[in-house]
This record gives C-alpha cells, structure tokens and sequence, in this order.
C-alpha cells in the first residue's frame, strides 16, 4: 500500500511537524519508499506469536507511592524557553 | 611510548607507580585533541573540568588511595546529560540545553575517577550510521583509504565522534551508546573496540531517549581490557530506570585470559547473503579459523528471521522515537519557535528543531502508530521481533557465542551513499538482529582490507554472559594482532 499526499500531510499534522506543501511530494516519496521496504514482514506467519514489549522479561517494578524527591522546581524550570517565577510561560491557550 | 598511545590499564599502572601524573596524562590528550579539532569529534570540549578532575586525581594518587580509574581522559557522547555542560543530541532543537543532573552511566566513570575531554558528536538523537545527520557537522575519520585519500570518510555512527577521537588517539576510551548499533558499527569502521552491553546492564537514566526498548550505553577503547575496565564502572543496577536488570555486575576483566577450549562458536548461515563483500566473508573465515585453532568448536547455526530484522526496526524504532521525541514541544526546554497559536508553535519549533532524518522517522513512527495501522504494522513488528529473538534462544542451545561480521563494508565517504534512506540503514544488518533480541555483542578490530581501511568482527553473546563473549574476544585479538593506525593522529 502506498500514502497519498493528505495522508503524509495528516501524519505531519499529527507529529506537530510543519511540512511545507513544496516539501509534500519528496517526503511522500520517501515514506513510501520504506513503508513499501517494510512491507515485506506481512509475509511472516505470526499465528499464535506474542508481541514482544520488551526483552527484559520482567514486570516493570512498582516502589510505594511515596514522595521521593521535589523542592527542584527552580532547576526543572531552568531550561524553559521563558520562565516566570518558576513558572513555565507558555503561549495563551483559552481565549 | 606517546602517552596518547597507551591503553588504560597501562596508563593505570604508570599512574600508580607514579611514572606519570594524571595532569600529565590528560594535558598530552588535551593537545592530542586539539592538533584533531578538523575531524570535527566533540561538540563541546570542556578541557577545564577533565583538567580539574586530573589535579583531583593526581592528590589521591599522592595521598595513595586512588580510584579505580583515577585520571583517564575519556570522551562522552552528547547524548549523556552532564550536570552544567551543554548537551545537544546533535540537535538544533537542544542548542542550548545545560542539563541540571548528571546521566547514571557518566555519574558512574566521574565516581571511578575519570576525566571527561568533551561531549563527542554523534548523529542526530542516535539516528544515523554515519554522523551525517548532526546537526553540528559531519566528523571525519581519522583513517583514508589508500588509493584516494583526499575522500573524507565516515567514522560511522551513530557514535562516530567517540570512534574517531578514540581511535586518533585524542581519547583513551569514549561512552556510547547502541540502538541498533551505533557503538559496534563506528567501531568496526575506524579499528577499535566497541561494545554494546546486553539490554538493562547499564542504566539509560539521563540518556536522552531515542528508542526505550533498545538503546543501551556501552563503551569503546582500543583493547578488549580497557573495554572491560570501563565497563565494570558503567554496569550496575539503577533504581531509576524501570529496565535497568536487578542483576549482579561481575568483574568484566575477570575471564579474559581464561582458555576457549571446548567453547562453541556459532556462524549464522543466513548472514552470508547473495552478493556480500569478498572480503569481509573472507575475514570472517579468518576469524572462525582463529578460534578453531584456539581450540574452540565451530558450528553452524541458523536463524531464520534475519532477513526480517531491519525492517521490523524501522517500525520499532520510529514508534518508540516518535513517542519519545514527543516532548520537544518547545514549552519546557529546547528551542521554541512562535507560531500565531499554540499548534503553530509546536509545528514551527519541531519543523525547525529537528534535521530531516527525525522528522522523516517520527513521521513513520507516527502513520505506524496512528489508528487503523497499529496492528497491521508495529503489533506486527512486535510479533516477528518475538520470532528473531527465539530464534537466538534456539541458536544458544547449540552454541555459546557467536561469530559474525560487524559492517557490510568498511568506511565509505561522505558523499557515497545514494540519497535512498534504506541504503544507510543497511550499514546495520548485522548488528540489528542481536539488539532486537537484547543481546551483548562487541566488535573487534581484526585486519584491514585491500582498501587500506578496518575490518570488524562482531561477538555476539548469551545475555548477561558478556564475560564468556569477552573472553572470546580476547583470543581475537591476540589472534589478529592488530596494530595498524589511522593516517591521522594527534601523536
């Protein structure tokens, strides 16, 4: 199977990338491309196969729900873009 | 004998002795690294703190309780957070990203002593075979090939600038890490050791995430000791990482001398694909020879899923970057670029904060990942990844470890891959299949081709038995003796 332009567009959209509509056809004929490439695994019989998550071979561990840390918010903050009184400023969201 | 081009462990035993300083030591590989500055390896250098440390370490070598690794000049890839020194992925979106923590695996070699000279450059967020893809300029390998040495080579990736530093001798030993096989690939490329470690052995708390279910930092040096020495103060159980195995660390140096008689070595009869370069076969024969002479048997074994390892790791991996890299959203750290609305700021800052190969995976890893694909694509994945690694359960009942190439070929240049993504992604058919399946594998520097350039073996071991696969190893590379140096280097 093969994406059309609004399909690739509307994974650009869904990935909050901005695609140019000049940039359009090339990407689409790029994820075409390996999509076609990975194609080839539906010729694998995966009857009865469990996916495996993850190769660990654990559950993922639980710890009581317990504070383990905090007082770091003027660290956590320290990278933002804008910042307010350890604060992140972010662009106005409700009108 | 150039103090850049001792090994750790000698290096570890002038400073005891006190032959050498540890200032001394980290100064000569301070200068190494800058006469290397053109291969472009570090995106930022931070002489200064690997100095500071060096002074540190020089007073408890006099006070005469030094640490394990006191005083090692090591290189760090950018992926590794650092307390206070920029770290970029090699992305522009993380330009000006000064982490506040340091990642457990760092944390663990500063703790054991060592003095870090920069943060190496790698392809983009690990994605890459080549360093193409960073952001901050491609890295050139040290080596050239005989017959054109003008052509600037790739030191391969996506760990390069940490193969290129290490193997010009700018480096003693350098952090990686491995997705698919970013550590053993670079390393096969420009003739050093290189090893990723089996899945959980070594913590990826505060490396910056490309794709959860695989990446896993290892280490490169230039022998199989100093591989190990490193990894013993990598290794261990960290309580952060929800993956991190609850598992004792041994001492990795502890078999290495240890006799291969009676070992079974596997040689996998799908990784001899129609058409593969002559010469590399040719080096893998030469290496199960090696072993066979050293007393180890050689079988052949089979794993039947191979052909179909690359491409469920170009669904896998996408998805899990696509996730991953969802929060670069230009609102808590990173670059922000102001759309007229909150969608907008997000689409402006991602469109310019990532280069094209992670946008072109998130983009895949979105579609595989958005409904009414999910099954037909990354549950499918899931399942066959499932079949390659029963398929290493089942080979691992007729062998102990396993004898593999590492690259198809050896470096190309920088403009030699055609602008088709799967012809890069290729460069890793070797090394994918054992990542799915969590499995420690390491590359050895075993001869060169005809070309003049490194050839690599890859090991690939049981998991959790990486000291029987670096024990092998050791027999490698006495058997393969290798000392040939690249045409660049800092001595």
């Amino acid at each position: 199977m093969s994406l059309s332009e609004p399909e690739v567009a509307k994974a650009a959209r869904l990935a909050r990338i901005a695609l140019p509509p000049e940039q359009l056809p090339a990407m689409t004929g790029e994820v075409n491309g390996i999509l076609g490439w990975i194609a080839k695994l539906q010729a694998v019989n995966t009857d009865g196969v469990e996916p495996l998550v993850s190769v660990s071979g654990m559950t993922l561990p639980l710890r009581e729900d317990v504070v383990s840390a905090g007082g770091h918010a003027a660290e956590i903050v320290q990278n933002a873009p804008e910042q307010m009184e350890n604060y992140f400023v972010v662009p106005k969201v409700v009108e | 004998m150039s103090l850049t081009n001792l090994t750790i462990a000698a290096a570890l035993k002038k400073l005891r002795a006190r032959e050498i300083t540890a200032t001394e030591l980290v100064s000569a590989h301070i200068t190494a690294s800058e006469k290397l500055r053109g291969l472009n390896c570090y995106i930022t250098e931070t002489p200064e703190q690997a100095l500071s440390a060096a002074k540190t370490a020089d007073a408890r070598y006099m006070a005469g309780n030094p640490l394990p690794l006191d005083g090692i000049p090591l290189a760090n890839k950018d992926l590794f957070c650092s307390r206070g020194t920029r770290t970029t992925a090699a992305s522009k979106i993380l330009e000006n990203f000064v982490p506040t923590y340091e990642s457990t695996v760092s944390q663990k070699l500063l703790d054991a002593g060592v003095a870090f000279l920069g943060k190496a450059n790698l392809d983009e967020f690990a994605m890459g075979s080549s360093t193409l893809t960073s952001a901050y300029g491609t890295v050139e390998s040290p080596w050239k090939r005989a017959s054109s040495p003008d052509v600037k080579l790739v030191p391969g990736g996506s760990s390069g600038g940490s193969s290129a530093i290490v193997a010009a001798r700018g480096a003693m030993g350098a952090t990686g890490t491995d997705t698919g096989g970013s550590i053993r690939q670079p390393a096969a490329l420009t003739g050093i050791v290189g090893m990723k470690p089996t899945y959980g052995r070594c913590s990826r708390w505060g490396v910056i995430a490309f794709a959860s279910s695989l990446d896993q930092p290892g280490p490169f040096a230039r022998t199989i000791e100093d591989t190990a020495l490193m990894l013993n103060h990598m290794a261990g159980y960290d309580e952060k990482d929800s993956t991190s195995a609850r598992i004792e660390t041994p001492d990795f140096t502890s078999g290495l001398d240890k006799d291969i008689k009676g070992l079974r070595i596997g040689v996998p009869k799908e990784y001899r694909p129609e058409g593969m370069n002559a010469e590399v076969a040719a080096e893998w024969d030469k290496g199960a020879a090696w072993l066979r002479d050293a007393g180890a048997e050689i079988v052949e074994i089979s794993l039947p899923h191979t052909e179909y390892a690359l491409p469920t790791y170009y669904i896998i991996a996408p998805a899990e970057c696509s996730s991953n890299l969802a929060r670069y959203d230009g609102m808590r750290y990173g670059l922000r670029v102001a759309g007229k609305d909150l969608t907008e700021t997000y689409e402006n800052t991602r469109a310019q904060g990532f280069g094209h190969e992670v946008k072109r995976r998130i983009m895949i890893g979105t579609y595989v990942l958005s409904a009414g694909y999910y099954d037909a694509y990354y549950r499918k994945a899931q399942r066959v990844r499932a079949l390659i690694a029963q398929d290493f359960t089942r080979a691992f009942e007729k062998c102990d470890v396993i004898l593999a190439p590492t690259a198809p070929s050896t470096a190309f240049g920088w403009d030699e891959k055609s602008n088709d993504p799967i012809d890069m992604y290729l460069e890793d058919a070797f090394t994918i299949p054992a990542s799915l399946a969590g499995l420690p594998g390491i590359s050895i520097p075993t001869g060169l081709a005809k070309n003049g350039l490194p050839l690599g073996l890859q090991l690939i071991g049981r998991a959790f038995d990486e000291v029987t696969m670096l024990c092998v190893a050791t027999t490698l590379e006495m058997a393969a003796a290798f000392t040939a140096t690249p045409t660049i280097m800092a001595t």
